[in-house]
């Protein structure tokens, strides 16, 4: 059944109600950039979504976690999406517990996680694209380890994590490292982004590793990280989309001109009315390769682009409509809808944008 | 195992059993899709044969129950069922709107009597019904209908003209909507059944842009209309109307699947593209298109759970049409000249380009995109004014 079940309800109706209240933007996301906060998120937040139960929610019931599913952790990423809220969920809950599950690192990180103490951060992209296809850092085999030379960027919370999980090429193909942030050679920048979230950029200068750095074997667990992270970005989307389209259409109802709600202009409600219709079609499409993924499909990957395609072409679309038909409100600091649009564009790169993904669509063959 | 697992094992033998081979081979055309009727002519005897086993089992309409000629099969058995036709290459044995439409809304809103004497015939494929819902003055309008059914003691007397009643000229019987009272708008609507060879009823091919004729102009002309032959009540027959729109809206926003093809992408479908803009609208259109089958699979997981939105067909309409008629553009853009040739042996007749210009209906009939938009944004949205 292409819905949620009963159990999956549940837990959407109480990580809307705790988002709703703990995860708002007055409290979260506008507060830590107001006060200029150095990780961009709250620990606090982080270590209460642990006690939930949240941060654990792909983690092995041995070490702590619940040992749910990409569903799962997608229903709380729609949350996320929804109040813009902060929190190191998706690269360290989703996409950091997947690359490690399975592997040596697993007994030392996934607890930690599962605590909603460790933050953990995924260094991919080495340009202003992602493409993990043209991994130019390279891991050297170096007595019994390897040294890593290269640069990252875009690494989502990378100043803030204890444990950075970084992509290098190796002589048998690309791979998955765990380093320290404090390893010598190592340099971290951190950068603020548009939407006051922080990513760091990362420069390994001869950085040396013990070869037990490397994390499970081959590609796989950079597969896994990459698959994970991308459907969670999907549903985080859907959730921005949502949110913004919710705040317009009670601003279309409340907002009066010419003497009457701007809501009873056909111009607008047609547009309205396609833009609730896509974000169900991109909420369907990211549940599916949530589902596929969860049962080891092996149309997964396929589905996983269209979703992270869809959901950002949606998430697009219903940011541009929230500003303008916000009107001039909508350009103020002071009104919340700007974050939405500022939230979309940063997450729209994040794994690889719409076109990025289309294309891996239609090269597969 | 378990009883689905029974009904599988036994439905499958069934099916190889009784499904003629020829019927196990896809279909070549719309001339090879069966509408049954009393002046249907078969393709073959094997469609015939087909028909015949399948509508006396019921499984013409599988879901129906069986003291009305169908199939009396649960949610779950209908799924194995059509999964099953689907392995085996099962043709459907019967279209008709008299199953996508009208049985749906006689289920909800006929008598017993109607229930037990119009049902079972649609589902053997004896009558087939047309749909006399659209006229010259009330296209989007549709509750603004005009033709008129006076109340003559022991029946009605109507008089008025339908416009695009889709093979109406092929049709056995109607249903109608018509207005018993000026007082209301929306309320002096009713629903009547009648007989397409009953005197004073004419019909008229309307050619259209492809060149094919699936509409008729209709002309009622003092045609009488047995008063046990009203669904409902009288000036209720709009809450009827838009129960079986829904079911029309369903049936359509399929069309987004590409008819059936829906899992291959197109870009696989149309082979290398060499022109990189072209192969970037397709890999566009590809992601909307498999996004969209998704939406597919969850609204009907919706509805069969009862917790669809009533208002959800339309926009499973607007953006299946809207897909569809993308899908052919992109078609045509793709096949370039050889995709106008309009007759020749080469381009099958013009398939191409007729196909292409019949998909420009899809976002009219059964209510503009315009107007499910602003269903979406009355009973969705629920905004004012709308």
């Amino acid at each position: 059944m292409l819905k949620l079940n009963d159990d999956q309800r549940m837990l959407q109706d109480t990580v809307r109600l705790f988002m709703a209240e703990k995860g708002a933007i007055s409290k979260q996301l506008r507060h830590w950039r107001d006060i200029g906060c150095k990780d961009g998120f709250g620990h606090s937040l982080w270590e209460e979504m642990g006690k939930l139960g949240l941060t654990g929610i792909l983690v092995p019931e041995a070490a702590g976690g619940s040992a749910l599913g990409q569903v799962e952790a997608n229903v709380v990423l729609e949350e996320i999406g929804r109040n813009l809220t902060p929190s190191p969920f998706l690269t360290t809950a989703v996409a950091a517990v997947r690359a490690l599950e399975g592997s040596a690192h697993a007994e030392k990180w996934l607890p930690g996680i599962a605590e909603g103490k460790t933050v953990a951060a995924l260094a991919i992209d080495e340009g202003p694209h992602h493409d993990p296809s043209k991994i130019t850092m390279t891991a050297t085999r170096s007595g019994n380890g390897f040294v890593l030379d290269g640069d990252k960027q875009f690494v989502v919370q990378g100043a803030s994590a204890d444990l950075l999980l970084v992509a290098a090429a190796t002589d048998d193909g690309p791979a998955l490292f765990a380093v320290a942030p404090d390893a010598s050679g190592l340099d971290i920048e951190n950068v603020t982004l548009a939407d006051s979230s922080k990513a760091a950029r990362l420069s390994f200068d001869k950085v040396e590793v013990d070869a037990d750095a490397q994390v499970g074997e081959g590609d796989a667990p950079l597969k896994r990280a990459l698959a994970a992270g991308r459907a969670g970005v999907a549903s985080e989307l859907v959730g921005v989309a949502a949110g913004a389209f919710e705040m317009t259409n009670a601003y279309l109802r409340e907002r009066k001109q010419f003497g009457q709600p701007i809501g009873s202009f056909q111009a607008l409600q047609h547009r309205a009315a396609h833009l609730y219709g896509e974000i169900e079609i991109a909420r369907a499409a990211t549940l599916k390769a949530a589902q596929l993924l969860d049962e080891g499909s092996e149309r997964a990957a396929m589905m996983v682009h269209v979703a992270k395609a869809k959901a950002g072409q949606v998430a697009r679309l219903a940011v541009q409509e929230a500003v303008q038909m916000h009107g001039g409100i909508g350009m103020t600091d002071e009104h919340d809808i700007g974050f939405y649009m500022k939230r979309q564009a940063v997450i729209d790169q994040l794994f690889g944008g719409p076109d990025f993904h289309a294309r891996a669509l239609a090269q597969r063959s | 195992m378990t009883e689905l697992d029974d009904f599988r094992a036994q439905t499958r033998a069934w099916l190889e059993a009784n499904c003629p081979p020829e019927m196990r081979k896809p279909m070549k055309s719309e001339k090879d899709i069966c509408w049954g009727g009393r002046d249907f002519t078969f393709q073959s005897d094997a469609q015939r044969e087909w028909l015949e086993v399948m509508g006396e089992r019921g499984w013409t309409v599988p879901d129906w129950p069986s003291e009305y000629g169908g199939g009396g099969l649960s949610a779950e058995e209908a799924k194995i069922l059509k999964q099953e036709m689907k392995a085996l290459g099962c043709r459907v044995p019967l279209t008709s709107f008299g199953i996508s439409m009208l049985g749906p809304a006689l289920l909800a809103f006929g008598s017993e009597e109607q229930k037990q004497r119009f049902l079972p015939p649609i589902a053997r494929g004896e009558i087939r019904w047309c749909q006399g819902y659209s006229e010259p003055g009330a296209g989007s309008d549709l509750a603004g209908l005009s033709t008129k059914a006076e109340d003559r003691g022991d029946h009605y007397l109507v008089n008025g003209q339908k416009v695009w009643t889709s093979y109406a000229d092929e049709a056995d019987w109607i249903f109608c909507l018509v207005r018993t009272s000026t007082e209301s708008k929306h309320g002096g609507i009713s629903f009547l059944l009648f007989d397409m060879a009953s005197e004073g009823v004419s019909t008229k091919p309307i050619k259209l842009i492809s060149g094919y004729s699936p509409f008729c102009e209709t002309f009622f002309d003092d045609v009488k209309v047995p008063k046990d032959q009203l669904v409902h009540e009288e000036n209720k027959g709009w809450t009827v109307a838009k129960y079986l729109l829904g079911h029309e809206r369903e049936m359509i926003s399929g069309m987004g699947l590409g008819g059936g093809k829906g899992s291959s992408l197109l870009s696989e479908a149309l082979g290398e593209v060499d022109d990189p803009l072209l192969a970037t609208d397709l890999a566009r259109f590809d992601v909307d298109a498999l996004a969209f089958q998704a939406m597919s699979e969850a609204f009907i997981d919706q509805l069969k759970a009862g917790e669809a939105h009533p208002a959800l067909p339309s926009m499973m309409k607007y953006a299946g049409t809207e897909l569809n008629k993308r899908r052919h553009e992109l078609v045509m853009a793709l096949g370039g000249s050889d995709a106008l040739e309009w007759e020749s042996d080469r381009s099958k007749e013009g398939a191409r380009a007729r196909d292409w210009l019949r998909t420009k209906a899809n976002s009219i009939e059964g209510g503009t995109s315009e107007i499910q938009l602003g269903i979406v944004a009355k009973h969705i949205l629920q905004l004012p004014g709308a």
